[in-house]
């Protein structure tokens, strides 16, 4: 009886096709799995999921690819952007994106990103920002805001021996080749819906084939924070909101025009 | 075809094209450039990708995404470029992926200078990254076995998903000399790739491509099946020349550019008498051990000769097990040993084993 109740009922919500039904190794709180989600919803509205190839950074989400259920290659440390440049090159008809956290992207990663945003591959990158690293054990990195405590600053990130936090989306933004740049958050509902509308639109910028696109998200990091998750939520929106303000740090032309479609 | 005159770099370069190359991402060092500039105006001209890369980093790791892509695909560079893709060749042996490297050796350590050395025998055959692997390692002797042996190595690459390197020195690059190129193949269509490649998970399952094993014994699963495959290139791939070994007393063993001047120190040692003969490895890594071996049971002694400090004669050593003298002689800061220096090392390993 339950099923034909079921079956008589609108469906409103259900699992993404491309994900994978398996069960993350994510911790309890992390926001990873809610990203997942959001790239695996937009893949489907779109209909790309069997000509998608994602890379999958060094990190926390270095095994994404056991979660997505689409073709997906594992890179080196900070190289996704390069790897992803090679794939797209040769088949220039799939949708390519990578996956990366902020020590991969914004530090040993740094060169492979600005790069590959300046050349405007058509490519998508989804940086993940929770200001520390979280796979090795919460040491610090190079979004680690001052002051903060991690296990390599143990006396709280020092500017004037460490500099200071990295802009990603500010410094990505500023390059010719990027063609939609924001950051998001997803901290709360509002944002998390706000985060799947700037993830679909950066992959429609790519299959517009109008340059590169990167959405900026941050994070949390409950585990290596010290703190429950909900107050992980609570001191990323007090400490990381006003050093990394929510918004669109590049939107070409051509992307205003997407936008403006219904 | 006709022989036509060529340099070094742009035979490897346009021998790669004929080989059905479609996809080329390097970064400017000498003395290779050449072979990224002739690839600049060819691939584009063809249809295909070219991609000069920020660094050497990138290069290999943009050639490793698309050889997961399941496309034919190279980068070239120098030893200290070489270095720096290190990390990239582990991935990519770990990976099962093919992929080919040219490296056109020049002096080192450090930024040494760009002048023509075989400084990097030990980085290519026994070292190529971290973990248990070895690429497959080809060292042309003369232009028109650049040609063919790049042509080659894209087939053993694709042949045991593997790793193969051109091991080139800076004066092969740089000189020219006539040689015949192979007819240009055509390049094979998207719709062709390997089923392992990532070409978008329609009507199948997803492939994944990674060099992450958390689980011990997966991952030495994993490397049991590389070192089988390594096994079986070993068994199958072995190449080298020889000249006049079949009477030799006194064998010389020497690849690439130096092995070539070995060829005169033959003729010259044969007239004043001297029974040499020369062994000129093509394959660096799988090496030719046994015939070494084999012919050091007919020979008094053995002079290897190299373009470095004595890299390639631990594998000689390895392969006589002390049943004969080894000499060595070597040459290092890009300098080219010649007929005149190594025929005095010929004659003093002739008396050393007169008893």
């Amino acid at each position: 009886m339950a099923v034909e109740m079921i079956a008589d009922m609108e469906l409103v919500f259900k699992y993404p096709e491309s994900l994978t039904p398996r069960v993350t190794h994510y911790c309890p709180g992390c926001t990873h799995g809610v990203i997942h989600r959001l790239i695996a919803e937009v893949i489907d509205e779109l209909g790309v999921r069997e000509r998608t190839i994602g890379v999958a950074p060094v990190g926390c989400a270095v095994l994404a690819y056991d979660y997505f259920n689409m073709d997906f290659c594992e890179a080196a440390h900070g190289r996704a952007p390069a790897m992803a440049t090679g794939i797209k090159r040769v088949s220039p008809d799939k949708v390519v994106f990578t996956y990366q956290g902020d020590g991969d992207l914004a530090a040993i990663g740094t060169s492979e990103i600005i790069h590959t945003a300046n050349r405007g591959e058509l490519i998508t990158t989804i940086f993940v920002n929770n200001a520390i690293y979280g796979m090795t054990g919460g040491q610090m990195a190079p979004t680690t805001l001052p002051g903060q405590v991690t296990t390599s600053s143990p006396r709280g990130r020092d500017v004037e021996t460490a500099g200071w936090p990295m802009k990603m989306a500010e410094l990505i933004g500023m390059l010719s080749g990027a063609a939609y740049v924001t950051r998001q958050a997803v901290l709360d509902v509002p944002g998390i819906r706000r985060t799947k509308k700037a993830i679909k639109l950066a992959f429609q910028v790519q299959l517009a084939g109008l340059g590169f696109s990167m959405v900026e998200i941050l994070s949390t990091c409950s585990t290596n924070w010290g703190v429950s998750p909900l107050e992980a939520l609570d001191w990323a929106k007090q400490n990381m909101l006003p050093y990394y303000p929510l918004g669109d740090t590049k939107v070409v032309d051509e992307v205003r025009a997407l936008m403006a479609k219904p | 075809m006709a022989k036509e005159l060529w340099e070094g770099n742009a035979a490897i370069a346009e021998a790669a094209i004929r080989a059905g190359l479609e996809a080329f991402f390097g970064y400017p060092i000498t003395p290779q450039t050449e072979i990224l500039e002739h690839l600049s105006h060819r691939l584009p001209e063809l249809g295909r990708v070219f991609l000069q890369a920020e660094s050497e980093i990138a290069s290999i790791n943009m050639v490793y995404g698309a050889a997961c892509a399941g496309a034919r695909v190279m980068t070239s560079s120098s030893s200290p470029g070489i270095s720096l893709m290190q990390e990239g060749f582990s991935y990519i042996a770990c990976s099962e992926v093919p992929a080919v490297i040219i490296n056109v050796m020049r002096g080192g350590p450090g930024l040494g200078n760009v002048a023509p050395s075989q400084g990097d025998y030990f980085q290519a055959v026994k070292m190529a990254g971290h973990g248990d692997f070895h690429p497959i390692v080809l060292a042309p002797g003369n232009i028109q076995e650049a040609i063919d042996l790049t042509v080659l190595a894209f087939d053993l690459a694709d042949k045991y998903r593997t790793l193969a390197m051109i091991a080139a020195d800076g004066s092969l690059g740089q000189m020219m000399e006539p040689a015949e190129m192979p007819p240009l193949r055509p390049v094979r269509p998207p719709e062709e790739r390997a089923a392992w490649a990532l070409t978008g998970a329609k009507g199948r399952k997803p492939n994944i491509i990674t060099s992450l094993y958390l689980v011990e014994e997966e991952l030495e699963k994993v490397n049991l099946r590389l070192q089988a495959k390594l096994r079986e290139i070993a068994a199958n791939e072995v190449r080298w020349k020889e000249y006049s070994t079949e009477d030799a007393d006194l064998l010389m063993v020497a690849f690439g550019t130096v092995g070539r001047v070995c060829q005169t120190v033959v003729r010259e040692a044969r007239a004043k008498g001297l029974k040499a003969g020369l062994l000129r490895p093509i394959t660096l890594w799988p090496f030719p051990s046994a015939r070494i071996a084999e012919l050091a049971g007919r020979v008094r002694g053995i002079l290897v000769v190299e373009m470095n400090a004595g890299q390639m004669l631990e594998d000689v050593r390895l392969a006589v097990e002390g049943r004969r003298p080894v000499h060595f002689y070597g040459r290092m800061g890009g300098i080219i040993p010649l007929p005149d220096e190594i025929l005095p090392q010929l004659e003093e390993l002739d008396a050393a084993t007169r008893s």
